[in-house]
């Protein structure tokens, strides 16, 4: 592992380039132990993260907002306070649909251009108190909506591996925060796989938890019955620090369970002789990429090499889960999204004569093409003479979605997949053909429907160096155990600790 | 082929959904809706007879808290974001509505 370095970052006055050969911050697990220790002070950690940003954002545009100030002063509170929390001095990442006090949170559209929250979410809440530092926002598809941060009104993220390629989303910025140093730890929210699609694409561990785990209070709501918020880091040990610190009920989100956390930096023993992975080989057959295909069969082998049990399993319903998951979605879509009427908070649009003429007006302005496309299709599948067709077969087929896993789960104790079919794609590629980038959640729209825990974890290049990771989904609250998979799977491979260059 | 959706569904779905669309997204959306939809289709060939509808996946009911009364945002805090706020009234202001 390479040393924290105590004085300033060789890159520091680079505004060029983002060469992280020199990356200086690596994981929060480090960072904290040093801070609590007092090897080296919070305010340091800040200014070396506020570097990197400084010199990588210009070109990965991950950050939309750098809480510069904001995150100094916190920095020397914790100096000062001797904070020795679970997080002490670690810089955090947050995705900007998640509420700040005082810092502009636009989820990335232009209709919350200029909307400064007047709370903080629970998640900032807990991360504050636990000694974590938020840097500042990143950058995302529009309300979440997207698989490349291309819906982004502020522009494309781009990934740190290749920067004409996409990198991944709906929370790209900040798996790029992550994966190019710029933040060890990075929250993101995942309701097809906006968490764990963009962390396998940029070479990173994204956990998406169970729904209900983490407190949803203060996430800007894209489709509430398939929103889960949740970290990203470069291990599997800092992910579990972090739900640690995340997770439990909450009195402000009345989803968010009462199921007791689990010790998850605990489970991580590295032993994982006898568990039982199932894997759905017919899932694999059509439409995923050579290389994937090759790295994600390479993770079964070091799996099963450490003592893991590989099962065949069948996910019958798995072939509709797509269809069922752009149902639901948009159909939630439509309802959520409806509060952004220009009246009370948000853009509004000139000229509307009347009431119902600036909703439309403010509506038509303030949203960017994906946003509309899936309110309209989320009205559609609602109305009258097409609700039984679409939204209520969908629910229905979601049950059965849901059974199968159950069935699963009886036999094996996680199921293991790729994350995604492909690589990192060329940004603009996809943009003219809407379904053809929806087709590429189909390893991830489960979890959400079922509403299980799914963690990516790296696994692998292609030939051209663009990352590939393979994803676990557990029973419902057993994050522990998908931890403690990643985590063992981490001690006999490297590529976590390999950076873009 | 025909596609799912007609010029006049577009104008209707976004009469409901609020979205005055130029030409060229009416265009887009006829067309680029019909697809996904043509898509979405396939889950009416799966067998549903009894099989109940999940709204949601919460393993047990919400979970309630006291119903005590407690401090919101102050009326300046809720008005702060307001395109149009009406401070001394307390009050959003809206175009007229008839």
């Amino acid at each position: 592992m390479r040393p924290i370095r105590h004085r300033k970052p060789d890159c520091s006055e680079c505004q060029r380039c983002y060469d992280l050969s020199t990356a200086s911050i690596q994981t929060a697990r480090e960072i904290r132990d040093a801070v609590a220790t007092r090897k080296i002070s919070a305010v340091e950690v800040c200014e070396q993260a506020l570097a990197r940003i400084d010199s990588a954002n210009p070109k990965l545009n991950a950050f939309l907002t750098v809480a510069r100030d904001r995150a100094l002063e916190r920095a020397r509170t914790i100096d000062r306070e001797r904070h020795t929390g679970l997080l002490a001095g670690v810089p955090v990442a947050l995705k900007d649909n998640i509420v700040t006090r005082g810092i502009t949170t636009t989820a990335s559209s232009r209709m919350l251009q200029d909307f400064v929250p007047p709370y903080d979410a629970t998640v900032v809440r807990r991360l504050e108190a636990a000694g974590a530092i938020v840097m500042g926002k990143t950058n995302c598809d529009e309300f979440a909506m997207g698989s490349s941060t291309e819906n982004s009104a502020f522009g494309p993220s781009r990934n740190p591996w290749n920067p004409d390629h996409i990198p991944g989303g709906s929370s790209g910025g900040s798996a790029v925060a992550v994966a190019s140093g710029m933040s060890p730890i990075a929250l993101g929210s995942d309701t097809g796989g906006s968490i764990r699609q963009p962390a396998a694409l940029c070479g990173i561990v994204g956990l998406k938890p169970t729904y209900g785990r983490v407190s949803r209070f203060g996430l800007i709501a894209f489709a509430s019955s398939l929103d889960q918020l949740g970290p990203m880091a470069r291990t599997a040990h800092d992910a579990a620090t972090a739900l640690s610190v995340l997770a439990g009920p909450d009195e402000f989100d009345s989803t968010a369970s009462q199921e007791p956390v689990a010790d998850y930096v605990g489970s991580l023993t590295g032993d994982i002789r006898g568990i039982k992975l199932g894997v759905p080989h017919k899932m694999l057959e059509q439409g995923v990429e050579i290389a994937v295909r090759e790295c994600f069969y390479g993770a079964l082998e070091i799996l099963r090499a450490r003592g893991a049990e590989l099962v065949e399993i069948e996910l019958p319903h798995a072939p509709y889960a797509i269809a069922t998951y752009y149902v639901v979605a948009t159909a939630e879509a439509s309802s959520n999204l409806a509060r952004y009427d220009g009246v009370r908070y948000g853009f509004r649009a000139e000229g509307g004569h009347d009431l119902k003429e600036m909703y439309e007006k403010t509506r038509s302005q303030g949203f960017g093409p994906e946003v509309k496309r899936r309110i309209m299709l989320g009205t559609y599948v609602l109305s009258a003479g097409y609700y039984d067709a679409y939204y209520l077969k969908a629910q229905q087929v979601r049950t059965l979605v849901r059974r199968d896993y159950e069935r699963a789960f009886q036999s094996v104790d996680a199921v293991v997949m790729p994350t995604s079919p492909t690589s990192a794609f060329r940004i603009g590629e996809k943009i003219e053909d809407p379904l053809s980038l929806y087709l590429g959640d189909v390893f991830t729209v489960s979890a959400n429907l079922a509403g299980l825990p799914g963690l990516s974890v790296p696994c692998g290049l292609t030939p051209n160096r663009l990352p590939i990771g393979f994803q676990l989904t557990g029973r419902p609250f057993d994050e522990a155990t998908l931890l403690q998979i990643g985590d063992s799977y981490e001690r006999d491979t490297n590529w976590w600790k390999q950076w873009p260059t | 082929m025909p596609e799912r959706l007609t010029r006049a569904d577009v104008d209707r779905i976004a009469t409901l959904a609020r979205l005055e669309l130029t030409e060229a997204e009416k265009n887009l959306f006829v067309h680029q809706l019909s697809h996904v939809l043509e898509y979405a289709e396939q889950i009416q060939t799966v067998d549903t007879t009894g099989v109940p509808p999940t709204s949601h996946v919460l393993s047990h009911m919400p979970a309630d808290r006291p119903d005590e009364q407690r401090h919101g945002l102050t009326n300046a805090e809720a008005l702060a974001n307001a395109p149009d706020p009406a401070p001394q009234a307390g009050l959003f202001r809206v175009p007229k509505v008839l």
